[in-house]
């Protein structure tokens, strides 16, 4: 039998329909793989072989019956940040020690309606607040790929990105076969691109932010990270509904956005904003944006140059917006109600203490800006001005889908991946910030993004472009994401481990 | 604009994060770097333009005036580090 | 906030008098009602009272990781309902914000209120105050500033434990309306009167049970005291105040602390004060007064609330007849103004009332009601929903009069007899032979027996018309009371007058 860890989500779906194999024995080879080789990556930091292999056997059951859903039988992993009923569910904090849902994810309900099985929860940034999954409690996750002539265990490590960088490794390193992620500044799509995968951030509202850990509230969305497009497509189809639980969510009917894969892109109009290009950008991702332009106008697509000119002000906006709400989520973590409590000699020592050992380093960074920054005297120079400009990045987008674009073309990230432990990302919080430079102004637009890769870099480490859509207009980018990957190939990391 | 370490612990306070004087000074810079990338927001027109409230134009959906929850004590107390009889337990709260 | 403003004259009735010069009363409420719904104002848990702890809570409400607040159609067709009654603008476009604070009853940390943009602005309540010693009802105008929409907290006990507190968060999220007037109180009566009168409304409007003892209706008060007329002084809050007749207590209270202080050449601390009722003296919040930086914003997690004009006619149509309105159709119908306002004053009393004064005489009805039946119940320490004697049974026995079976001294007998006994009035009177003597023949002779037997009096009142009384007295005396003092009357004044 071929390692089913290989086949993507539609290969085996069509394997099981074709009663090639089953999901208890494609199960099985992921609980083995992620047995054998989890340590080497630390992208799960709890698994469920016994759920997995459960919901595998119920699953073959509906298959059987001609009864399968669309993710029958499929073994994914889910990010620690949705809440699994009695499993473990952490957001990678310390804070929520121990926790353990006595409630489902609509997003992981979906799921596991659709007969998705699951392998276990995925290592993440803490309360997803990074881009290199160094903030996880649960330590760092080691990115499958390495620099060329790096490949062996004693090689530069890498991080995988953030703040869905479990999901991205395990993915990469096929531990599942996809997995669910979430996205608040490019949580989704940095990781992909640093890892050879797919990742997709749908529109603000595609999905129901339910039972999910929640750190920028009005930003955050969740996504799948999945090994090519299409497989992106299948599981955006499960995890996306309505939801009377989430008013952010949106009352619309889910597509089906396996059909838009593979469809012409002729007279497609794509739009290459100007303000995308950084000063001090490296040549390869110029190259490699140049490249996808060229990729998408063989396939007939028209490319326009376009402006967004507020896309500078999107990040430093964005370091007002996600914090001052994560100040305000995070405060729910008081050693009342559930995960840790450390006593004090009062009730306000003992919030005190919990808070100061429950949340990492970068956690309380962010807290300490979004108090501060909503504060009084300081609300509406800082948040009310940042909303404001969020506004204005908004209409930027919207004059250019008004003006006729149907997507816009960027580089996924300023970089490819870069080693655990860099000293200068350490030192300097803005630098790591700064990865999320392209992928930030989407999420501050609500709009839909998706990262495919596209090329590797001159050290031999994934790069990817970013495609950015209109609201719920998910199927253009799997479309044109779809003609990209089919011109710029299938990318899988060495084995090393 | 940036921060002294009194508006650190202030801020700390605020947020009921323990912080000790030396931990306050490093946060201190870490913060004034954030708050020095944030400044160039300054420079932005906003001139007349509405605050954003919400990314999604819709409208908001509301429930139905339906007892559709509760009676789940035992769950809601589940997870909690200390409680007694369903209840929440906390060092007591002087008033 | 506006601007304040002074919309009063000083009236000397209500100043407190000083060292140098008098002092004047400025007070603001910011009333807290609970809103009358089945469900939480975010979430489908149950805001029954008195529920075993923690029963009344859903997973967002404990604030679980991940929970979502999806708002309560019916708690916002209160809001409107309410701001329609107290004559207030409402917004079709309102915010929900975050308060945000750390305490164990508040689970997720920050309070769902309504800051910049609330559901309902400015608008007015009139309140009755008096009657003086003529009778003389003053009408005084008070400013609403706002009406907000708002979670409740829930509840932290403290006598369970030696070193513990205990949270109980069945009240957590229920829907509450933060009424907020403007300060335009200036006498412990005004601020009596107003919260009545509020209470009065939001009863008669079905939005608020107004049930001050279980909470469902509290009240912050803030208290200035100045010069006559001068400029409005530092106020103090004084938190949560769950009875009308503590509220007197502790504006009393505390407006003769900031006075001593003031005159004394001290100045007025802008703080938060509890009131105690065991020592009847407010006392100083501090500890919550420190850190007080709430740090509003726009919750993220709702959208705004917004809705047509449509929305709010549907609900204009569809308001009760209002007590400033029932007294003007009670007045134009024949009842003094302190009837009226009596029988106004509570959605149960004036619905009891038009039961009972349906095809019957008003001022009869109105004596019947307030003199007769809210005496006993008063007296008795019942509620009108307690009363032992129904409309219907009130009405049977006022119709008794009004045909000349029973006179009023005999209906006075029966009313006690229903109140004690319960049934049907005339039946009673049937059973009992309680009906009045209208046979002329059996009252000419207990006339004549009278007259034969008392030949001075006679005399008397042959010269004084009015001893006539005294015959009439004895005549009913030799009845049993029963028989009809009309006839008497007439019978004697024949007889003697010849
Ligand atoms: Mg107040
Ligand atoms: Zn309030």
């Amino acid at each position: 039998m071929t390692d089913l860890t290989k086949l993507t989500i539609a290969q085996l779906r069509d394997g099981y329909k074709a009663k090639e194999f089953t999901s208890v024995e494609a199960t099985q080879a992921y609980v083995d793989a992620i047995d054998a080789h989890n340590a080497a990556f630390n992208a799960y930091i709890a698994v469920t072989p016994d759920i997995a292999l459960k919901q595998a056997a119920a699953a073959d059951a509906k298959i059987a019956s001609d009864n399968a859903g669309k993710l029958e039988g499929i073994p994914v992993g889910i990010k620690d940040l949705y809440s699994t009923r009695g499993v473990h569910t952490q957001a990678c904090s310390h804070i929520l020690d121990g926790f353990k849902p006595r409630y489902e994810a609509t997003v992981t309900q979906n799921m596991f309606d659709d007969g998705a099985v699951m392998l276990g929860k995925l290592n993440m940034d803490e309360f997803a607040m990074g881009s290199s999954n160094e903030t996880s409690y649960y330590g760092a996750v080691t990115n499958p790929w390495k620099r060329e002539g790096e490949r062996t265990d004693n090689g530069t490590a890498l991080v995988p990105g953030g703040s869905s960088g479990g999901s991205a490794a395990a993915v990469a390193a096929h531990l599942c076969a996809g997995a669910t992620a979430s996205d608040t500044g490019g949580s989704i799509r940095q990781p992909a691109a640093f890892t050879g995968t797919v990742g997709m951030k749908p529109t603000y509202g595609r999905c129901s932010r339910f039972g999910m850990v929640a750190f920028a509230s009005s930003l955050d969305q969740a996504g799948p990270i999945s090994r090519d497009v299409r497989d992106a497509a299948i599981m955006l189809g499960s995890m996306a509904s309505a939801d009377p639980r989430d008013t952010t969510c949106a009352d619309l009917p889910v597509p089906d956005y396996e059909a838009a894969i593979g469809k012409s892109i002729k007279g497609m109009r794509v739009g290459i904003p100007s303000e995308y290009r950084l000063d001090g950008m490296p040549d390869e991702i110029e190259q490699l944006w140049e490249q996808g332009k060229a990729m998408l106008r063989d396939a007939g697509a028209e490319i326009v140059d376009i402006s967004l000119p507020h896309t500078k002000y999107a990040l430093p906006a964005y370091y007002i917006v996600a914090p001052a709400e994560a100040s305000s989520n995070l405060a729910r973590y008081d050693g009342v109600k559930y995960g840790l409590r450390v006593d004090g000699k009062n009730i306000e020592e003992m919030y005190e203490n919990t808070r100061a050992a429950g949340f990492g380093e970068e956690v309380k960074r962010r807290i300490l800006i979004g108090t501060y920054v909503l504060s009084a005297g300081f609300y509406d120079a800082y948040y009310t001005r940042a909303q404001k400009v969020r506004t204005l990045i908004k209409r930027d987008f919207e004059l250019c889908f008004d003006a006729g674009v149907d997507c816009i073309l960027t580089p996924a990230t300023p970089s490819a991946a870069f080693a655990i432990g860099d000293k200068e990302m350490a030192a300097d919080p803005v630098k790591m910030y700064l990865n999320d430079v392209f992928t930030v102004t989407v999420n501050m637009a609500g709009l839909p993004g998706i990262a495919v890769p596209a090329g590797l870099d001159n050290q031999g480490l994934p790069l990817g472009l970013q495609l950015i859509g209109r609201p719920f207009e998910e199927e253009t980018l799997f479309q044109a994401g779809s003609v990209i990957e089919a011109a710029a190939g299938h990318f899988l990391p060495e084995k090393w481990w | 604009m940036s921060v002294d370490t009194a508006t650190v612990k202030r801020v700390a306070k605020l947020s009921r994060i323990a912080i000790t004087d030396e931990r306050a000074e490093s946060m201190q810079s870490e913060l004034n770097t954030i708050l020095g990338f944030v400044e160039q927001l300054q420079e932005v027109d906003v001139e007349g333009v509405e605050p954003m409230t919400s990314v999604v134009d819709m409208v908001m959906r509301k429930r139905r005036d339906e007892i559709s929850d509760g009676n789940k004590a035992e769950d809601v107390t589940a997870n909690a580090p200390m409680s007694e009889d369903n209840f929440f337990m906390v060092p007591k709260v002087v008033e | 906030m506006t601007g304040l403003v002074d919309t009063r004259t000083p009236n000397p009735k209500n100043f407190f008098p000083g060292d140098d010069h008098d002092w004047e009363l400025v007070i603001g409420l910011e009333v807290h009602a609970q809103v009358t719904s089945n469900a939480k104002l975010f979430s489908g848990a149950s805001t029954e009272f008195g529920n075993e702890q923690n029963a009344n809570v859903s997973l967002v409400d404990a604030a679980m990781p991940g929970m979502l607040p999806v708002i309560n159609e019916a708690c916002v067709r209160q809001a409107v309902k309410t701001g329609l009654g107290l004559n207030a603008q409402i917004n079709n476009r309102s915010v929900f914000d975050r308060k945000n604070y750390f305490y164990p009853d508040l689970p997720q940390g920050y309070q769902i209120s309504q800051l910049y943009h609330p559901i309902v602005g400015e608008g007015v309540v009139t309140i009755q105050v008096g009657p003086d010693k003529q009778g003389q009802f003053e009408s005084v105008e008070i400013g609403i500033e706002r009406l907000h929409l708002e979670q409740d907290a829930g509840k932290s006990m403290h006598d369970q434990h030696p070193t513990m507190s205990f949270v109980d968060l069945n009240r957590s999220g229920v829907a509450l309306m933060e009424i907020v007037s403007k300060p335009d109180i200036r006498s412990i009566d005004e601020a009596k009167a107003y919260i009545t009168k509020l209470r009065s409304i939001l009863r008669y409007l079905g939005t608020c049970d107004g049930n001050m003892d279980q909470g469902s209706m509290r009240a912050d008060v803030n208290v200035s005291v100045r010069k006559p007329g001068g400029e409005f002084g530092t106020r103090c809050e004084i938190k949560n105040v769950n009875s009308i007749r503590f509220m007197g207590q502790a504006i009393d209270y505390e407006a003769r602390r900031q006075i001593d202080i003031l005159e004394e050449g001290g100045t007025i601390d802008q703080e938060t004060r509890l009131f105690d009722p065991n020592k009847g003296e407010t006392r100083s919040m501090r500890s919550k007064e420190e850190a007080h930086d709430y740090r509003y914003f726009p919750d993220p997690d709702l959208l705004p609330l917004e809705f047509d004009d449509a929305y709010v006619d549907q609900i204009r149509a569809e308001l009760p007849e209002l007590p400033d309105a029932k007294r003007i159709r009670f007045m134009d119908e024949g009842l003094s103004e302190y009837d009226a306002s009596i029988l106004v004053s509570d959605k149960s009393i004036a619905d009891f009332f038009e039961k009972v004064v349906e095809g019957r005489d008003a001022k009869v009805s109105a004596n019947w009601v307030i003199n007769d039946l809210l005496g006993a119940l008063n007296k008795a320490g019942k509620s009108l929903e307690e009363s032992p004697v129904s409309a219907t049974q009130l009405g049977g026995i006022i119709n008794l009069i009004k045909d000349g079976t029973i006179s009023g001294k005999i209906a006075k007998d029966l009313f006690e007899i229903v109140w004690n006994e319960g049934g049907d009035p005339a039946k009673i009177v049937d059973e009992r032979g309680m009906a009045q003597v209208t046979d002329t023949g059996a009252i000419e002779a207990a006339v004549d027996e009278i007259i034969a037997a008392n030949p001075d009096k006679v005399q008397q009142a042959i010269e004084k018309p009015n001893m006539i009384g005294w015959f009439v007295g004895q005549v009913m005396k030799a009845t049993g009371g029963k028989a009809n003092p009309q006839a008497v009357n007439e019978l004697l004044r024949k007889k003697i007058n010849g």
